[in-house]
């Protein structure tokens, strides 16, 4: 037996977000007499960050702590419309909607507040701790909380606005085919190492070197933590997991976590990621979605390995070590390619 | 069924409920105590996340009599929290980075716990074998044996 080592390459280039029907979402701001403000939205978050990422686009936009911003989701009953979490697009398509529903809501806090001191709007500004001064005269100052009770018990105004992002929908052109699915695209390229063993097929991670370029970066850690959990999970679609193991045939399929196979954490090998930040043009601050891209390149860079270690080209998910041992055994041995 | 009198220590309070033959713990800890920490994900031994100490001892509560623990002292997440003090793994959990939708999270914190309680500075391999048994969908593992590792350290190090 010998365990052979490859060494395999993929990048994508993935669309934020789909097409279909114009992939909108809505966000809702308000203020409440405390100066505190509420995001509405229906958008869910599963635990990608899509609710710390909004409450910090809604505070940068309107100029306030983000501790003086509440996000609240997840509520289809009662919050704007939302398509869903999914396709990378929580903070492009749900950001682009809090910063419209805030940019509006700002407008309203600064026409309040100018009505308070008695300037134009145009001449004030947000201090970003709280309170609205006149440009060059920071002592002509009141805080939201004060512009929010003045706005609702004397001047009888809402402070609050509405947002929608909506891409505009690309028909397809009937002579080329031609159209345009997305108005943004991140990108990744990721290198996979693995050792193959050529008696058992089994296949094991040796390391895993990526970049991935995902606009700007809104909150580094959370990229971070898509990044690093996303990568391990097309370890596992690459490797392991299928609902349908003797597919086309249903039965025997997994019933449980103990049958449906994920790797644990003694399966789990180095990655160093790097992040490009090149700011899109029509992102929030110049976010892309750092979401689904991360497991897509882990795929097609573990099927790429496994050939340069051992000369076989699976193609169909997961790549079990039956598969890899079948394919071995056809073609008469393992034949490792060189490495490049 | 006539039901069967059962008393136990609960996070150190003592606690007397009435069960049913074949309930197990992790039923009887969140409908019958009101406890819902442990979570509920396989039913069988194969997610880790109904994960709970007795006497010490890491247990799979589903897979647990509930009469089986009858005078003997059952520690859940619900627990570890010093009044309004996190926990250091809380703690580290949360600066590292260690949950995303969260489900796992009550079985891998009392993995580390009983690691830690038994061996304060284990090695990276110990804190692998130590949570080996409970299944993460989101995270990649990293984030949360770096967290384990920081607790350990004190929570200085960001592995």
């Amino acid at each position: 037996m010998t365990r052979h080592r490859g060494r395999g390459i993929a990048s994508v280039n993935y669309p934020i977000g789909m097409n279909l029907g114009g992939d909108p979402s809505q966000a809702l701001v308000h203020s409440n007499p405390s100066g505190k403000f509420t995001v509405a939205l229906s958008s869910i978050d599963l635990g990608q960050g899509m609710k710390s990422v909004t409450r910090q686009i809604c505070a940068e936009t309107l100029g306030v702590p983000v501790e003086d911003v509440y996000v609240d989701t997840a509520d289809s009953d009662t919050g704007p419309h939302c398509m869903g979490s999914f396709a990378s697009r929580g903070t492009h398509r749900v950001g682009n909607a809090v910063m419209a529903a805030a940019r509006e809501a700002r407008g309203v806090m600064m026409e309040a507040a100018a009505e308070e001191l008695e300037v134009n709007a145009a001449d004030l500004e947000t201090d970003g701790r709280g309170n609205i001064h006149v440009k060059g005269a920071p002592h002509r100052s009141i805080s939201t909380k004060d512009v929010a009770i003045a706005a609702q018990f004397k001047q009888g105004k809402t402070i609050s606005g509405r947002g929608i992002f909506l891409v505009p929908l690309s028909d397809v052109d009937p002579e080329t085919g031609e159209m345009s699915p997305a108005t943004c695209y991140a990108h990744a390229c990721l290198v996979a190492e693995v050792e193959v063993d050529d008696e058992t097929g089994e296949v094991d991670m040796v390391r895993m070197d990526s970049a991935y370029e995902l606009g700007r970066a809104l909150n580094p850690r959370l990229v971070e933590q898509q990044l690093v959990g996303g990568a391990w999970m097309g370890v596992s679609h690459a490797l392991y997991e299928t609902p349908e193991p003797y597919y086309p045939e249903p039965v025997h399929g997994p019933r449980d976590f103990v049958e449906y196979l994920m790797p644990g954490p003694g399966d789990i090998c180095p990655h160093d990621i790097a992040v490009l930040e090149r700011p899109a043009p029509d992102g929030p601050f110049g976010a892309k979605g750092p979401g689904e891209m991360c497991a897509n390149p882990v795929l097609p860079a573990v099927a790429n390995a496994i050939f340069n270690a051992v000369g076989v080209r699976i193609d169909d998910l997961p790549i079990t070590p039956e598969k890899v041992l079948r394919a071995i055994k056809a073609q008469g041995g393992a034949r490792p390619q060189p490495r490049r | 069924m006539a039901k069967t009198p059962l008393q136990f220590s609960h996070n150190g309070r003592d606690v007397a409920i009435f069960v049913d033959g074949g309930t197990n713990l992790l039923v009887a800890l969140r409908e019958l105590i009101g406890d819902m920490t442990p979570k509920f994900g396989c039913g069988q031994g194969g997610c880790g996340t109904c994960s709970v100490l007795i006497d010490g001892e890491l247990h799979l509560s589903c897979l647990t009599l509930a009469e089986t623990v009858a005078g003997r002292s059952v520690e859940t997440l619900d627990g570890i929290k010093d009044g309004p003090n996190l926990h250091p793994l809380q703690r580290a959990f949360a600066d590292n980075f260690a949950a995303q939708c969260g489900y796992c999270t009550p079985g891998m914190l009392m993995a580390a716990k009983a690691l830690l309680d038994r061996n304060p500075q284990p090695s990276r391999a110990e804190v692998v074998e130590a949570i080996s048994g409970n299944i993460c969908r989101c995270t990649g593992y990293e984030p949360i044996i770096n967290a384990v590792l920081a607790a350990a350290s004190g929570g200085r190090a960001r592995a």
